[in-house]
């Protein structure tokens, strides 16, 4: 089949990294090629050189048989080359109209927008592609499913026929995924090639043509679904051997450790953002929280935790009610919390990693004795735990900041889970990490439930909840919409819920 | 602070810029020491009117003029701040104890114009390491004399062991309770400290000539100035005049190794310094904001408070209006000089006060005006602040992390 795009031997270099090295790529005319690959791997680059953001130290595009020259993202869109960018280029106040037609403005005579015409061209191709939109609708008030179609029209109305979507499924909810690989299969029907950027092994085996690998700026491979599986695309991302599917037995729950009762939190814009929720975690059990992100996750976390405290209603853990505690009180009683923003909340960045792993027990014995930190005692804890969690660093001294997100993440893992408790709250815990990262957190959490402590576990990374929880409970505006539970629900039956949708008959 | 709390801590610019000047290394530190000093020479060269004289006359008489107002500067700063060196060869040849004492003065004499700073300059790096700026220093110096001043007074027939320390306490409480205000109001109003104790510095000066034209005053003196306190309160001198080395200097040191203790031995030093440096991590951890930004500006309030009593115990024994002379403002800088950290500022404040008491010499025998030293000052400074201030701009520029605008900009996929 004949080639529409090759990239040969594209390298780039920023200051002490090596992003894109010798990379060698071909686009067919009506295919989805995806780019797997971790974060940090420089799918990003490679396409930014492609747009002509970045200037290649070497290699050349060849755009339809013609070697190009592009220095600008205008030569990129003149040749039939337009990008998604992983952050949305959309102006919020302007309409969807506006925002289609800017920088190629359709004039009337005398130099006023021609609204009417390109809202015409926007319904034709709307129309051509399943991509319904309103044309006058501002874009602030669109979600960000339709949002990600106002981008591709974009590119649409530049006569893009190379289309580069770079991590498109990263803001989507299950089954906005759903609807922009049927608007994809039509692109590609009617003769579009897709350049597709993904981390998730999932979307790649379904969606896929081709999938190229790449890891560390270098392409591992080139496969198809047909011959390839999860398994060993994880294996080709990372490097070494993946175990995906993360093996645990039956849960065992026992007592109830968590109970919440009727809470309503607010934001910090005294919106609110939990609306009269209830349920509660047993020992040994895992309760997965699904939802899109900003659902209300992070202000019932965090009321939880004693970071903030409900306006009505109760919380209590192992009997005691906490409902006003304090985070101390709460951690002091036994729970452990793996912030949602490891930066923001869970690290201090310029501490040693020593220092990270005391930041909550700093006063407890042994760790301190008549209010003197024993620094022979708090060096010998951290030594064990990084050699016990894996934390790859120099040694305990070390600065946090140095590490990688990854291993800053083990560094609270590891502070957490290495005294005794009895309830974890786990937000996102591995948001962001590679997929060795994830499949040890995994590990741990599981390996935490089955020593009979309780789990929360909240995240928007529908994969984790299905895989680690054993009930799930599905949030939707700061309401539960309904808990099911894991071993007899679907993807389908959580997507929908995510997106607001209650089955019938419940 | 009830039900929705102050959701997240953002650093403001004043944290981003802290913490971007202790990124500078110890040789930015240095370099910048030395080229301020090297400028200082510059300029004492192209204000000195010798020097263009000199010039118009010939190339080389111009070089000759340059380099005697150089070398006489510094001359002059050295032997101003530390001795005339054949002076005190030649005087320890002697044997004399006190040709010794008299060549050795200008050097004890520096040690001496350090002392404030260095409590002053505690002060200050104690804030600054729990996210906190006490630009109330000089403030919180007047009211701490004020305090040990009155209990200097008033106190008759005490003796020095009780009178000393009651004294130097009550300049530190009264500089405590002057830093306690603002540390108390940002706690509960979330009102910035740096205009607080801006105010507070007013009230100060204002409380200060208030009570030194009234009840303080000395009704025997033609001008506003205290009564000499209590000799039972003066801080023990360890030399004959001229040499004024008091006990001071060696409490200021004591005063740095308590600081030094409770910021990195102690489990409170780790919750401030935690509170400093991520207050959402603090907060996530357990550990008492509130608490920790009042005890922060006591303590702070009371190290600056003790250098107004060691003036007033140590060296000037009554207190005139307008006394500080601007210790209090010298060391924010000083602190940063000193990269918050109490033997920095102990290091800075050495420096500051060789230099300080050098500049007296150099007005006096090179005819340099003594205001140099501030430029000197200001630009070792500038030297040590322009990398940190483009960090801070092109830092507070960087664009807001995404996950806030989650409707309008996609979030990072993981
Ligand atoms: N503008 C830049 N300056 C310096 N380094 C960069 C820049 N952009 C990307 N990098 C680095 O290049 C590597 C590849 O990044 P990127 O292409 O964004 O990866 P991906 O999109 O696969 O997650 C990373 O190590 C990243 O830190
Ligand atoms: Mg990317």
């Amino acid at each position: 089949m004949e080639s529409v795009l090759e990239l040969r031997g594209i390298t780039k270099r920023f200051p002490g990294v090596l992003a894109n090295d010798q990379i060698s790529i071909d686009l067919r005319k009506g295919e989805i090629h995806a780019l797997l690959g971790e974060n940090g791997a420089g799918k990003t680059t490679l396409m930014n050189i492609l747009y002509g953001l970045y200037k290649p130290d070497e290699g050349e595009i060849v755009v339809k048989g013609q070697k190009l020259d592009v220095s600008s993202p205008r030569d990129a869109i003149n040749a039939g080359v337009g990008m998604v960018h992983q952050h949305f280029m959309l102006v919020p106040v302007f309409t969807v109209t506006e925002n289609v037609m800017l920088g190629d403005e359709y004039l009337l005579p005398g130099g006023f927008l021609d609204r009417k015409k390109a809202a015409r061209r926007i319904m034709e191709i709307s129309e051509q592609y399943n991509l319904a939109v309103e044309p006058g609708a501002f874009i602030r008030d669109l979600p960000v499913g339709i949002q990600q179609r106002v981008e591709i029209i974009k590119l649409l109305f530049r006569n893009a026929d190379i289309l580069i979507l770079d991590e498109p499924t990263a803001v989507l909810t299950p089954r906005e995924v759903d609807e922009l690989f049927k608007i994809m299969q039509k692109l590609v029907e009617q003769g579009k090639s897709i350049i597709f950027i993904t981390h998730k092994l999932r979307e790649v085996m379904e969606f896929a043509d081709r999938i190229t690998v790449i890891r560390g700026g270098k392409v591992v491979g080139t496969t198809t679904p047909g011959v390839t599986n999860q398994v060993q695309l994880a294996s080709m991302m990372v490097g070494r051997q993946i175990e995906l599917n993360i093996k645990k037995d039956l849960a065992k729950p026992g007592e109830v450790v968590l109970e919440v009762n009727d809470i309503k939190v607010l934001n910090a814009r005294h919106q609110i953002a939990v609306d009269h929720v209830s349920f509660e975690v047993r020992a040994g059990e895992v309760l997965g929280i699904a939802g899109v992100q900003g659902n209300g996750q992070t202000e019932l976390v965090r009321a939880l935790t004693g970071l903030t405290h409900p306006v009505n209603g109760k919380i209590s853990l192992l009997g005691s009610n906490i409902t006003h505690a304090n985070a101390k009180k709460i951690k002091e009683l036994g729970t452990a919390h793996i912030p949602e923003d490891r930066q923001k909340d869970g690290l201090v960045l310029p501490y040693s990693i020593e220092d990270n792993l005391i930041l909550n027990t700093w006063y407890e014995s042994p760790y301190a004795k008549r209010h003197i930190l024993q620094r022979d005692v708090i060096l010998d804890h951290a030594n064990s735990l990084v050699e016990k969690f894996d934390i790859r660093t120099p040694n305990a001294l070390t600065a946090t900041s140095s590490l990688s997100g990854g291993n800053q993440q083990k560094v609270i893992v590891a502070r957490e889970f290495s005294r005794p408790i009895r309830m974890l709250v786990a937000s996102q815990p591995t948001r962001g990490l590679d997929v060795g990262s994830i499949e040890y957190i995994h590990q741990r959490i599981i390996e935490k439930r089955d020593q009979g402590c309780a789990v929360l576990l909240v995240s928007t990374e529908l994969d984790e909840v299905m895989q680690l929880s054993d009930r799930i409970a599905v949030m939707y505006r700061g309401q539960i919409l309904a808990v099911v539970d894991a071993k007899t629900t679907t993807r389908e039956e959580i997507g929908l819920l995510m997106a607001g949708v209650v089955p019938a008959g419940s | 602070m009830t039900t929705s709390e102050k959701e997240t801590a953002k650093p403001g610019a004043f944290s981003v810029f802290i913490e971007e000047v202790r990124k500078n290394s110890l040789t930015v530190t240095i370099l910048a020491i030395i080229s301020g000093l090297l400028a200082g020479g510059i300029i004492a060269v192209v204000t000195t009117e010798a020097v263009y004289q000199a010039v118009g006359h010939s190339f080389f008489a111009g070089i000759q003029a340059i380099f005697v107002v150089f070398w006489n500067t510094y001359r002059a700063l050295f032997t101003g701040s530390v001795g005339v060196p054949a002076d005190i060869i030649a005087a320890i040849g002697s044997g004399s104890s006190d040709a010794v004492n008299r060549a050795l003065s200008p050097f004890f004499e520096s040690l001496v114009q350090s002392t404030p700073y260095m409590f002053a300059g505690l002060a200050v790096a104690l804030g600054f390491r729990v996210g906190l700026f006490n630009i109330g220093a000089e403030g919180q110096i007047f009211v701490g004399a004020l305090a040990t001043v009155w209990v200097g007074t008033s106190l008759k027939g005490w003796p020095a062991i009780a009178h000393i320390p009651l004294a130097l306490l009550a300049g530190a409480a009264a500089g405590g309770i002057w830093g306690m205000i603002p540390g108390w109001l940002k706690a509960k109003t979330g009102a910035h400290e740096v205009i607080n104790t801006i105010m507070m510095n007013y009230i100060a000066f204002r409380l200060s000539e208030y009570l030194l034209t009234g009840v303080l005053r000395d009704p025997n003196k033609p001008i506003p100035i205290s009564a000499q306190i209590e000799k039972s309160a003066w801080l023990p001198r360890l030399f004959d005049d001229p040499n004024r080395f008091h006990l001071g200097f060696f409490i200021a040191l004591l005063m740095a190794l308590l600081v030094y203790i409770l910021l990195f031995k102690t489990t409170w030093g780790f919750e401030l310094r935690t509170v400093g440096s991520n207050p959402n991590a603090a907060k996530y951890s357990g550990m008492n904001i509130v608490r920790s930004t009042v005890i922060t500006m006591i303590l702070s309030g009371a190290l600056a408070g003790m250098a107004g009593a060691n003036e007033v115990l140590g060296v000037n024994h009554n207190l005139g209006v307008a006394f500080s002379s601007g210790y209090g403002f010298d060391s924010i800088a000083l602190a940063l000089l000193g990269n918050s950290h109490p033997l920095g500022v102990v290091l800075a404040a050495l420096l500051f006060g060789f230099l300080r008491n050098g500049a007296i010499q150099m007005q006096l025998t090179a005819g340099i005006p003594i205001d140099i030293i501030s430029v000197l000052q200001a630009l070792i400074l500038a030297f040590i602040a322009a990398p940190a201030i483009i960090r801070t701009i092109y830092r507070l520029k960087e664009p807001k992390p995404v996950g806030e605008l989650v409707t309008t900009s996609a979030k990072e996929g993981k």
